[in-house]
C-alpha cells in the first residue's frame, strides 16, 4: 500500500485582508532544522511593501475608531483563535528545531501576551493621558492617540512569540502595521496571518510580509506615509542602526528600538510598548458661562 | 475653489477701514493712540557678554565676538561671544563634572528648591526681563510683559515640584537622569523657551549646556546671573552663545546625552540625521502651518478675534501660528470682512510702546524671507490684502497680511512663513475641512471653532496635531504637553509628558 501524498502548502503573504502572493514573482527556500526543504516563502518586494502601505493607510482610521472596548475584544479573540490552533504552531516550531517544551512554552507565552496587552485596549489612557490644571479658565486634557502606520521588523529569532509581542501593542493602540516576518523562519507568521483573518481584525490592520531583511530595510524605513519603525534586535550592526536613523530622517519617522533578550521574560511586555505608538494631544476649550 | 470665492468679490469695492454695516469698532480716524513707551532706564544692557561655563563669565577661547541688532531700530545693542569647539568641550566638561559630583548627589527635594528659587528671581526682575526681551527681540511689551515672562517664570515653579515626585509621573517604572543634555532654542520665544528646556532637565537631575539663538541671547545671559543669584552649584546650567556653527557642534558633542531642539523643520532634519546610530536621545520641536477652521456656527466675533490671535501674535513668529485659515462657505463673506476690519486696528511699531499690537520682525534675514513669501503669494496668484497702517521708517516691520484665492497647491499655503501672513481657504463640509488641515506634513497645532462640542470632539480628534485649541488659541501653561504629530516634531514639552524626554526608565 503507498503512502499518502502530503498536501504541501504554499505560503503567500497577507495584505488588506488578503493573502496575495508577492507581486515580484520571486520566492526563497525555508528549510527546516534538518536543512531540508520546507516551503517556499514569498521574496517580497517593494511594490509589495507599499500597496501594504496602501491597505494599513485605509484601515488605519477606521480601526482607530473602533471602541477601546472593541479593540480588546478582537485581541482577545486573536488569542482565542491561537489557542484553538495551538497544535498547529508546536508543530510547526518543531520542524524548525524547537523541543516539544519549548515551542508550547512559545505558544502559551504568545497567547498570553495577546491576552496582555488585550487587558491594556481601555487602560493606557487613564493611565498616561492627563488632565492639566492650567492657570487660565481654559479645560485641558492631553490624551494619547496612535501614531497612524509602524513599519516592524519582527525579532529573527522567537517566529511566533516576537510576532506577536511587536504586533499587539502597536496595533492595540488603533495604528496599523506591517509585519516584515522572521526571514529565517518565515512561516509561523504566514500561518498566524491566517489566525489573525479568522480574529476579526480589519482586513489592513496588520499586513505581513516575509522576504529578506536587508533588501526591504531601506524601503520600509524612508516610505513616506508611513510614521514610524519598529525593532527589537538587540545585536543589530552600528551601519544598519545608522541607516535606519538617516533614513527616517526623510519624514521625521520616529523610530523605536527595543532590544529584548528574552521573549520570554516579564518585562518584554509592558504599557510603555503602547505608548512608544503614541503621540499625545493636548486640547483646550475655554470654561466659563 | 475659485468658483466659490467669486461671491466674496464685492469686498473689494469697501475701503479697507472699519466701515462694514456690522462692525462695531469704527474708530473712524477719531482715535489716536498716545506714544506710551516702556521706561528702559532701570535696565543694563552691557556692550559686550561672554560665556556662562562653570558659574562663571568666561571669554571665548577664539576671542570672536558677534553683534546683536535691534530689529525695531536696526542699531547695534551689545555682543556676544562666540563659543567654538573648546568651548563648548569646557562647557560638557562642566556640566559632566557638576552632573556626577553636585547634582545627582543632591536629594531631589533640595534640586527642587533650587529651581523654585530660579522661578521666584525671574518674578522679581520680571519687568526687566520683559524689556529686555522687547529689545532685543523685537516683540511688542505688552505680549513680553504679560506672556513671556510669567510664562517662564511659571515653568520653573512647575517643574520644580516635579523634582521629589518623579516616581508618580512613570507607572511601574523608576526615573533616572540622562546626564548632560544640550538644548538648542529659537529666537521667537529667548526667555520662555530657555524656560521649557532648563526647567524639565534640572527638575529630572540633568545639567545642561543650553545655546540661545544668535539674533536673542540677552534674557539668556541675564538667566545666567539669576542661576548665580540663586547659588546653583557651578556647571549645572551653562550657557553658550554662537549661530548655527555652534549648535552644530552641541549636537555632535560625544560628552551629551540628550539634546533638545526647538527651530525650523529642516534644522531639525539635519540634527537627525547627525545623531544617527548614536545612543542619545532627543526631542524636536518644529515648523509648523497650524489650521483654525472656523465653522458657521462658531461665534464670529470671537472666531476673528481667535484668528487674529493665532497669525498675529509675535508678530507670527510662532511655530503653531494659525497661518492657514479654513472657513466654512456660508460665513466667509462675513468672516473676510470683519478680519479686515480688525486688522486695520492693529498697531504696527514700536515693541516698547504699550499699545503696540505687532512688534518688529526678528531679524533682516526672517524679513526678507517674509517679503520673498509675499511676493511668491502674489506671483502664484492670490490675492493679497494689507492693513493699511502707518510703519516706523527704521527697524523690520511688516504689515499684518491675508491672502485670498490661494489653493492647496500654493507655497504660501504648504510652507511655513513665519510672519503675519495668514492665507484663507474655504470649505463646505467638516470633511473637506479636516482633509484640507490635514493636507501638509506639519502637525503641531491648530484651531477649531464652532458653537457645537460634539462637533469640536469629533473635529479635534481627525486633526493630525499635537495640540488642538478649540474657540481659543495659543494658550500655554507648563502643565499643558506641547509638541508635534508628523515634521512638526518628536516628544513634548510641558506638562508630566514633558519629563520623558529627560529620563530614562528603568
Amino acid at each position: 500500500m503507498s503512502d499518502r501524498i502530503e498536501v504541501l502548502k504554499t505560503y503567500k503573504t497577507y495584505v488588506g485582508g488578503n493573502f496575495p502572493r508577492t507581486e515580484s514573482g520571486r520566492y526563497y527556500k525555508v528549510y527546516d532544522k534538518d536543512e531540508n526543504v520546507l516551503a517556499n516563502a514569498c521574496q517580497c518586494s517593494r511594490k509589495d511593501l507599499r500597496d501594504a502601505v496602501v491597505a494599513a493607510r485605509d484601515a488605519q482610521d477606521g480601526w482607530n475608531d473602533r471602541t477601546a472596548y472593541n479593540r480588546g475584544q478582537i485581541l482577545y479573540r486573536i488569542a482565542e483563535m491561537l489557542e484553538t490552533r495551538k497544535a498547529q504552531f508546536i508543530d510547526e516550531l518543531e520542524t524548525i528545531g524547537y523541543s516539544n517544551d519549548e515551542a508550547k512554552e512559545e505558544v502559551n507565552t504568545s497567547i498570553d501576551r495577546l491576552i496582555y496587552y488585550a487587558g491594556w485596549s481601555d487602560k493606557y489612557q487613564q493611565v498616561f493621558g492627563s488632565i492639566n490644571p492650567v492657570a487660565s479658565s481654559h479645560f485641558n486634557f492631553s490624551l494619547p492617540e496612535p501614531m497612524g502606520i509602524v513599519n516592524i521588523w519582527a525579532p529573527e529569532e522567537r517566529p511566533l512569540l516576537g510576532l506577536v509581542s511587536v504586533m499587539a501593542p502597536v496595533i492595540v493602540g488603533g495604528n496599523s502595521c506591517i509585519i516584515l516576518a522572521s526571514e529565517k523562519y518565515p512561516l509561523s507568521a504566514v500561518s498566524f496571518a491566517e489566525v489573525l483573518n479568522s480574529s476579526d481584525v480589519p482586513g489592513g490592520v496588520v499586513n505581513i510580509l516575509t522576504g529578506y531583511r536587508e533588501e526591504l530595510l531601506e524601503h520600509m524605513t524612508t516610505h513616506m506615509d508611513v510614521n514610524a519603525f519598529f525593532y527589537t534586535d538587540p545585536d543589530i550592526s552600528q551601519e544598519a542602526r545608522k541607516q535606519i536613523d538617516e533614513n527616517a530622517t526623510l519624514n521625521l519617522k520616529r523610530v523605536i528600538r527595543k532590544p529584548v533578550e528574552d521573549w520570554l521574560a516579564e518585562d518584554s511586555q509592558s504599557p510603555y510598548f503602547i505608548t512608544d505608538f503614541q503621540e499625545i494631544k493636548t486640547t483646550w476649550h475655554p470654561v466659563g458661562l | 475653489m475659485s468658483e466659490d470665492q467669486q461671491t466674496a468679490d464685492p469686498i473689494e469695492e469697501k475701503p479697507f477701514k472699519p466701515s462694514s454695516p456690522s462692525s462695531k469698532l469704527n474708530f473712524d480716524g477719531f482715535w489716536e493712540y498716545d506714544d506710551a513707551p516702556q521706561g528702559t532706564d532701570h535696565v543694563e544692557v552691557k556692550e559686550q557678554y561672554n560665556l556662562f561655563i562653570g558659574g562663571e563669565f568666561v571669554a571665548p577661547a577664539k576671542g570672536r565676538y558677534f553683534d546683536s541688532i535691534n530689529p525695531a531700530t536696526e542699531e547695534v545693542l551689545c555682543s556676544f561671544a562666540e563659543a567654538t569647539q573648546q568651548d563648548i568641550d569646557k562647557a560638557v566638561e562642566a556640566a559632566r563634572n557638576a552632573f556626577e559630583n553636585e547634582w545627582s548627589e543632591l536629594e531631589a527635594k533640595e534640586r527642587g528648591k533650587y529651581i523654585f528659587r530660579l522661578a521666584r528671581l525671574i518674578q522679581e526682575r520680571g519687568r526687566e526681563f520683559a524689556i529686555l526681551e522687547s529689545l532685543d527681540g523685537g516683540k511688542p511689551i505688552r505680549e513680553s510683559r504679560d506672556v513671556d515672562i510669567p510664562l517662564a517664570a511659571a515653568h520653573f515653579f512647575y517643574y520644580a515640584g516635579w523634582a521629589d515626585k518623579l516616581e508618580y509621573a512613570f507607572p511601574g517604572k523608576k526615573a533616572e537622569p540622562l546626564g548632560v543634555a544640550g538644548q538648542i532654542i529659537p529666537w521667537n520665544f529667548p526667555l520662555l523657551m530657555l524656560a521649557w528646556k532648563i526647567a524639565p532637565a534640572l527638575a529630572t537631575g540633568n545639567t545642561v549646556v543650553l545655546k540661545p539663538a544668535e539674533t536673542t541671547s540677552l534674557t539668556a545671559l541675564k538667566f545666567a546671573e539669576l542661576c548665580r543669584d540663586a547659588g546653583l552649584p557651578d556647571g549645572v546650567v551653562n550657557i553658550v552663545t554662537g549661530a548655527g556653527q555652534t549648535g552644530s557642534t552641541i549636537v555632535n558633542h560625544k560628552g551629551i546625552d540628550k539634546i533638545a531642539f526647538t527651530g525650523s523643520t529642516k534644522v531639525g532634519k539635519i540634527i537627525k540625521e547627525s545623531l544617527a546610530g548614536t545612543d542619545k536621545k532627543y526631542t524636536l520641536e518644529l515648523g509648523g502651518k497650524g489650521p483654525n477652521i472656523i465653522f458657521e456656527d462658531a461665534p464670529i466675533d470671537q472666531a476673528v478675534e481667535g484668528i487674529i490671535n493665532a497669525i498675529f501674535f509675535n508678530q507670527g513668529h510662532v511655530c503653531c501660528a494659525g497661518s492657514r485659515l479654513f472657513v466654512q462657505e456660508g460665513i466667509a463673506d462675513e468672516v473676510v470682512q470683519k478680519l479686515r476690519d480688525r486688522m486695520e486696528t492693529l498697531i504696527v511699531g514700536d515693541p516698547l510702546d504699550k499699545n503696540t499690537d505687532i512688534g518688529a520682525i526678528n531679524s533682516e534675514q526672517q524679513y526678507n524671507k517674509i517679503n520673498e513669501y509675499l511676493e511668491l503669494g502674489v506671483n502664484e496668484g492670490a490675492d493679497m490684502y494689507q492693513s493699511s497702517c502707518q510703519i516706523p521708517e527704521e527697524g523690520y516691520f511688516c504689515r499684518p497680511t491675508l491672502f485670498t484665492k490661494v489653493a492647496q497647491s500654493h507655497r504660501i499655503v504648504q510652507e511655513e512663513i513665519f510672519g503675519p501672513v495668514l492665507t484663507l481657504q474655504t470649505f463646505r463640509t467638516a470633511k473637506e475641512g479636516i482633509e484640507k488641515a490635514n493636507n501638509t506634513p506639519y502637525g503641531l497645532a491648530g484651531g477649531v471653532w464652532t458653537d457645537k462640542g460634539s462637533k469640536i470632539f469629533k473635529v479635534g480628534s481627525k486633526i493630525r496635531n499635537g495640540v488642538v485649541w478649540s474657540n481659543t488659541y495659543n494658550q500655554f501653561d507648563p502643565t499643558s504637553p506641547f509638541g508635534g504629530f508628523k515634521e512638526s516634531g518628536e516628544g513634548r514639552e510641558g506638562g508630566l509628558h514633558g519629563l520623558y524626554p529627560y529620563v530614562k526608565l528603568v
